[in-house]
């Protein structure tokens, strides 16, 4: 218990001290705290209660708009403000830029949880592989759609409000940095809560047989509900946040990015390993280096890469880094072994 | 305006004939879909990846001064093999595996395909024109594309020809027998690794065709693909594994809902009411299974 206490306060003054250590890294610093939300909301979904979806990307973007519709929409028409493309007319002042952000930040977390709960007793129903592909059909079809709508800007997609004039030049890095990292900490605070109660046990049950769940009296739907819209919760905010820090937001290639950020995520899940807590920081970490070392060395074919990349992870590591470990030290993760049993094991084989 | 497509009675004929010969393409695609999911139990996101590639490989042959249709016959030749190659590499380590699996491996496929076409040919979107000039039906108010009736036609023959393959010759029986119990095939006799090749060469070449025809009807473009993975697996989960009739008719009215959905709603929505109705659909299957206490499998 001791060690883990001085692990987690390493951890977090390292990511407080992280965005003056590395001055040069701070928008990098912030993506990889967003992606590690993702990776972490992902794995409540799919990990724990065993639904693959590709379908999160959907309350990503849905917080990205959200978030950005709400600060412009609280003191500017926000017609007029996405027709003007580039020239701005409006300018936010410092206390309006913070209030809507805050504002916007709560409607994009608690909205696309809502729409988890509206829209869950349908899609949920879907099972396996099936759900995979519906969920990926609703992100894209997401992006299609939002991107044929005026008010938001449509095609020529919606530039959020800059970031208002205070004195320092550093001062919206750090903004974004941390909020990034508070989210983040607070996503991986309430997750480990909720891992440590009786509800991770029913998601296990629904992942491992969703029929003998539901024989045992559990209401599955309920919990896969639950479970869903807390995924939207912590994804709705990770959007907004992401939204404020590019700058820009475009409807297929940004904010509904079924075919990059909806694959990451996944991807970074099963790299850390599907089912644990740490897995998805460890492999959304591992996966960000991989990333920003594929665009600096091999430009232009960094997606030629990271084909390869997910194909490799995909067919040589499913289990991910934490399974790997888990299999080599059982004991470390609290799993009693029959020293003689695992040997005859091997020997059966 | 916005409902003139009932009013005016050729429009609907036209939007109907479109759709139709647009479905024909589709229901091929999908049959490849049903081939390797049936047989292999894979979902591939990539199918749409290899549908441009096959276009591209005909789009060259035009530039090249040969004129497409001939794509229709070297195209599927060249895909067989890239089919076997991507078997070779990658799917033969994900058939026995969780659905899942095939479907993120397919994925990075689809990936890696999209940015390499778009090195090979350029992100532009192109076409291969056939010079086959347009048929006109009722006192000119209704067009028709010669191209389009001579894809469908080929398309019919191509899957009647397959039909024919798969009941009569050794691997077409070999290919069933895997689909129906790999482990029983294997004891008699039947080396499934090859058959897998096969068949998922034989979904390539098919992809190939339709490339080749979309390319001389419509328009590619590097990252076009995903559509045509998502239609056709629309088509399957509507028509079921191993129905043909039913993949042909399915194929031809998302065909047609797609060609009403672009009059109605507007070009801009067209791709994302395919996308729509695919989850409808699956919900729709959902609720009408659960009233059985049954799901989809």
């Amino acid at each position: 218990m001791n060690k883990n206490i001085i692990l987690y306060g390493a951890i977090l003054i390292f990511g407080i001290a992280a965005p003056f250590i590395f001055p040069a890294f701070k928008v990098q610093l912030s993506i990889l705290c967003i992606l590690i939300i993702l990776a972490i909301t992902w794995n409540v979904q799919g990990g724990e209660m065993g639904y693959n979806t590709f379908g999160n990307i959907l309350f990503y973007g849905l917080g990205m708009y959200l978030c950005a519709s709400v600060q412009v929409g609280m003191f500017f028409p926000l017609g007029e403000w996405t027709e003007g493309g580039g020239e701005k007319t409006f300018v936010h002042t410092p206390a309006q830029f913070f209030q809507g952000f805050a504002v916007g930040l709560a409607v994009a977390a608690v909205v696309p949880a809502i729409i988890a709960g509206l829209i869950g007793y349908s899609i949920l129903g879907l099972r396996g592989h099936y759900f995979a592909i519906c969920t990926l059909g609703l992100g894209v079809a997401a992006g299609e759609i939002s991107g044929g709508i005026e008010i938001i800007g449509a095609g020529q997609g919606f530039t959020t409000p800059p970031f208002p004039n205070v004195d320092r030049l550093e001062a919206r890095g750090e903004f974004f940095y941390f909020c990034s990292f508070i989210v983040l900490v607070f996503t991986f605070l309430a997750v480990k809560a909720i891992y440590s109660t009786r509800f991770k046990l029913v998601l296990n049950a629904i992942r491992d047989n969703e029929d003998k769940a539901e024989a045992m009296g559990i209401q599955t739907m309920k919990y896969k509900i639950i479970g869903w819209m807390i995924s939207a919760f912590f994804c709705g905010l990770a959007g907004g946040i992401m939204g404020g820090l590019v700058g820009y937001i475009d409807s297929t290639d940004v904010a509904f990015d079924g075919r990059e950020m909806g694959v990451f995520m996944v991807l970074m899940a099963i790299l850390g390993g599907k089912g644990t807590l740490w897995g998805p920081v460890i492999g959304a970490t591992l996966f960000h280096i991989f990333k920003e070392g594929f665009w600096t060395f091999f430009l232009g074919w960094q997606y030629v890469a990271l084909g390869v990349l997910i194909v490799v992870i995909v067919i040589y590591f499913p289990e991910g880094i934490m399974g790997w470990l888990r299999e080599k030290y059982p004991e470390r993760f609290g799993e009693v072994v029959d020293e003689a049993d695992r040997k005859a094991q091997v020997t059966l084989k | 305006m916005d409902f003139l497509i009932f009013q005016v009675p050729m429009l609907t004929l036209q939007a109907v004939l479109d759709g139709l010969l647009l479905g024909v393409l589709f229901a091929l695609i999908a049959y490849g879909m049903a081939l390797q999911w049936g047989v292999m139990n894979i979902i591939n996101i990539a199918q749409g990846d290899l549908v441009i590639l096959g276009g591209y490989i005909a789009y060259f042959m035009y530039l090249y001064g040969i004129h497409p249709a001939w794509g229709v016959i070297v195209s599927p030749i060249i895909m067989y093999f890239v089919g076997v190659i991507i078997y070779k590499l990658v799917i033969n380590k994900v058939v026995d595996r969780d659905l899942f699996i095939s479907i993120l491996a397919t994925f990075g496929i689809s990936i890696l395909f999209m940015q390499l076409m778009n090195f090979a040919f350029g992100a532009d979107v192109v076409l291969a024109n056939s010079g086959y000039g347009t048929t006109m039906l009722f006192d000119n108010s209704v067009t028709l594309p010669n191209s389009k009736i001579f894809s469908a036609f080929i398309s019919i023959v191509f899957a009647i020809g397959l039909v024919i393959y798969m009941k009569k010759s050794k691997l077409g029986r070999a290919i069933r027998a895997t689909a129906q119990n790999a482990r029983a095939a294997k004891i008699l006799g039947v080396d499934t690794e090859k058959v897998y090749a096969a068949t998922f060469g034989i979904n390539a070449a098919l992809c190939g065709v339709a490339g080749a025809l979309i390319s001389i009807t419509f328009t590619i473009h590097p990252y076009m693909g995903l559509p045509y993975t998502i239609r056709s697996f629309m088509i399957v989960i509507v028509a079921g594994l191993g129905n043909l009739p039913g993949v042909a008719m399915s194929g031809m009215g998302l065909g047609v809902f797609e060609e009403f959905a672009d009059y109605i709603l507007g070009t801009e929505f067209r791709i994302g009411s395919v996308f729509l109705l695919l989850v409808l659909i699956l919900v729709y299957r959902r609720f009408k299974l659960s009233r059985k206490r049954e799901y989809l499998k």
